[in-house]
């Protein structure tokens, strides 16, 4: 107690005296970075958030924000958050099942190199590319459906699956979906203890009662965290469904995409609380993800 | 059984995975009717357009990866040696692009950078390379700044600069011939990664009018049928080859690090 009292004014009484002969010299340091930021990430943003509470001729009003509650403009949203969030759950669940083989199954330990090399270059592999290969293999033409046709004989058009629809992209966007998943997850499941599962199972815990009282718990801020940043990547993704679905599917990023391009809204303002709209979903999904990391990253250590 | 799952598990991912990728290089063969040829190979490499875009895609991504080094690794090193307490803020900040979806970033731009605006970046030719070159280092952001960040965390930034203070020299000296060098990999690892990012970036080009790789995929892609396949399989080539370099770097690294 004694030295903890004696040290903390010391520490104290040094640092505002050194601090103040370097701050002005210490501030141009990271200046620079501070200037390209704020023109080129913060005011662009700032000017969207701003516009989408504006009239044209700049007086304050919420018009624009209550525009976006048309029902077209509401079916936007609304599709673009299903398949965002139905592409990052079945991300995670396929994503977790592939880490946890590689990882627990008692795979063989040289798969897990090569797996996490393809991860990294299959979730960069997203964009106007990703939409190609997906045609070239469930298009009208593609080598499954061709392949479902003539040696099958399974039609997936009279199925009614259309690669240009909610499953189309949904499957397309789990390319770059699963393998984030399993970048991020291998960490995790590489920091569950051995010894949490031997102290379970001395306390006779069986397999599943390890996983649903221990295991699980631990993983799931990182699970629910990772769920929030696959849902923020899909919802953000504009080339893959540019590409694949031209303008034929009514999401987000496509109709911001035009309402850029042309004022398709014919009102620029409601373009702004369009974009505004979509910072407010990401960031609610990221907050998530980097409030629940902090408290995943307290057990991982 | 737990293993008959866990190679169940893997399979059907690698199934997934392959499956596409076999699909675009299949089709992109299939040009000649009857016969797998490499026509649609020849007509993308001889197209112009194709080695225009390309072209300004590799210069955008240049630029944009030695932007990227001038900008980050002094600012990181800054803030490593003398400005610890920023770090969690600055770390916030280059985390945002993530956060941000690219069209709004681009949507910014093009509202605040217009020809009647304070710094009309978008009226000429020159000014709007620039200013998507500025996007893309955004957009690379968190990649290259995390990548730096990393690599100085593995040396002893305030010993170093201090004892190449003590032999007399300055910023400069310091940043290029001490911290740079030692810090190559990592900053290497993001220049591969920013590299892998730009060439098929598709959204910001697109809106700001560039010529760029993603926007001439994108119109091919809407025009023929067996070109965009063969694009495709070129752009997975890029990305791997990308991906590649950093392992290999990473682990050249590592294989010095140890002789010492």
């Amino acid at each position: 107690m004694q030295s903890d009292k004696s040290s903390v004014p010391a520490a104290a009484v040094s640092r505002p005296v050194r601090a103040r002969r370097t701050l002005p010299l210490n501030w141009l340091g990271v200046l620079p970075f501070a200037i390209f930021v704020t023109l080129f990430l913060i005011m662009p943003t700032m000017k969207i958030v701003i516009g989408a509470f504006q009239t044209p001729d700049g007086t304050l009003t919420l018009d624009n924000i209550r525009g976006l509650f048309t029902p077209s403009i509401m079916a936007a949203y609304w599709i673009s958050i299903k398949i965002s969030l139905a592409s990052a759950i079945l991300g995670c669940i396929i994503g977790f099942g592939v880490s946890a083989a590689v990882v627990l199954g008692g795979l063989p330990q040289w798969i897990r190199g090569p797996l996490l090399t393809f991860s990294g270059v299959a979730s960069n592999f997203a964009g106007v590319p990703l939409a190609f290969a997906f045609l070239a293999t469930l298009g009208p033409v593609g080598l499954v459906t061709v392949f479902l046709k003539t040696q099958l004989g399974l039609d997936l058009r009279l199925l009614g699956f259309n690669l240009l629809s909610f499953w189309g992209l949904t499957l397309t966007y789990l390319f770059f979906q699963i393998p984030l998943m399993v970048l991020i997850i291998t960490p995790a499941l590489d920091g569950l203890k051995r010894e949490w599962r031997e102290a379970a199972e001395i306390l006779g815990a069986s397999g599943p009662q390890y996983w649903r009282m221990v295991a699980f718990p631990i993983l799931f801020p990182s699970l629910l965290g990772t769920l929030a940043l696959l849902f923020a990547n899909a919802f953000g993704a504009v080339a893959t469904a540019i590409a694949l679905t031209g303008s034929s599917l009514n999401i987000v990023p496509i109709l911001l995409f035009a309402q850029i391009r042309g004022d398709v809204l014919g009102d620029p303002h409601l373009g702004y609380a369009l974009a505004f709209g979509m910072i407010v979903i990401t960031g609610i999904a990221n907050t998530i993800y980097i409030w629940l990391r902090a408290r995943s990253e307290r057990w991982l250590k | 059984m737990k293993r008959i799952w866990a190679w169940g598990a893997l399979i059907f991912g690698l199934l997934y995975f392959f499956l596409p990728l076999i699909g675009m290089t299949n089709f992109s063969l299939k040009m000649r009717r009857g016969e797998y040829s490499f026509d649609a190979y020849a007509r993308v490499l001889a197209d112009p357009k194709f080695q225009e875009t390309f072209g300004f895609s590799v210069m955008m991504a240049l630029f944009t990866i030695l932007f990227g080094i001038l900008l980050i690794v002094p600012t990181a090193y800054w803030v490593r040696l003398k400005m610890p307490g920023l770090r969690p803020y600055i770390e916030f900040v280059t985390l945002l692009p993530l956060v941000i979806p690219a069209i709004v970033i681009v949507f910014g731009y093009i509202r605040l950078y217009n020809t009647s605006s304070w710094l009309p970046l978008t009226g000429t030719t020159t000014g709007t390379n620039v200013l998507l070159m500025f996007g893309y280092a955004t957009l690379a952001l968190p990649y290259m700044y995390r990548a730096v960040d990393t690599g100085l965390r593995t040396i002893d930034v305030t010993t170093l600069t201090e004892a190449a203070q003590s032999l007399g020299a300055g910023w400069i000296t310091i940043l290029s011939r001490i911290i740079l060098p030692n810090v190559l990999v990592a900053v290497l690892s993001g220049a591969f990664l920013t590299f892998a990012i730009v060439i098929g970036e598709f959204t910001m080009a697109a809106l700001l009018n560039r010529p760029a790789f993603g926007p001439y995929m994108q119109l091919l892609g809407a025009n023929r049928a067996y070109e965009p396949a063969a694009l495709a399989v070129i752009a997975f080539g890029i990305t791997w080859a990308c991906m590649g370099l950093i392992q290999l770097v990473t682990r050249f690294s590592k294989h010095t690090r140890a002789q010492r």
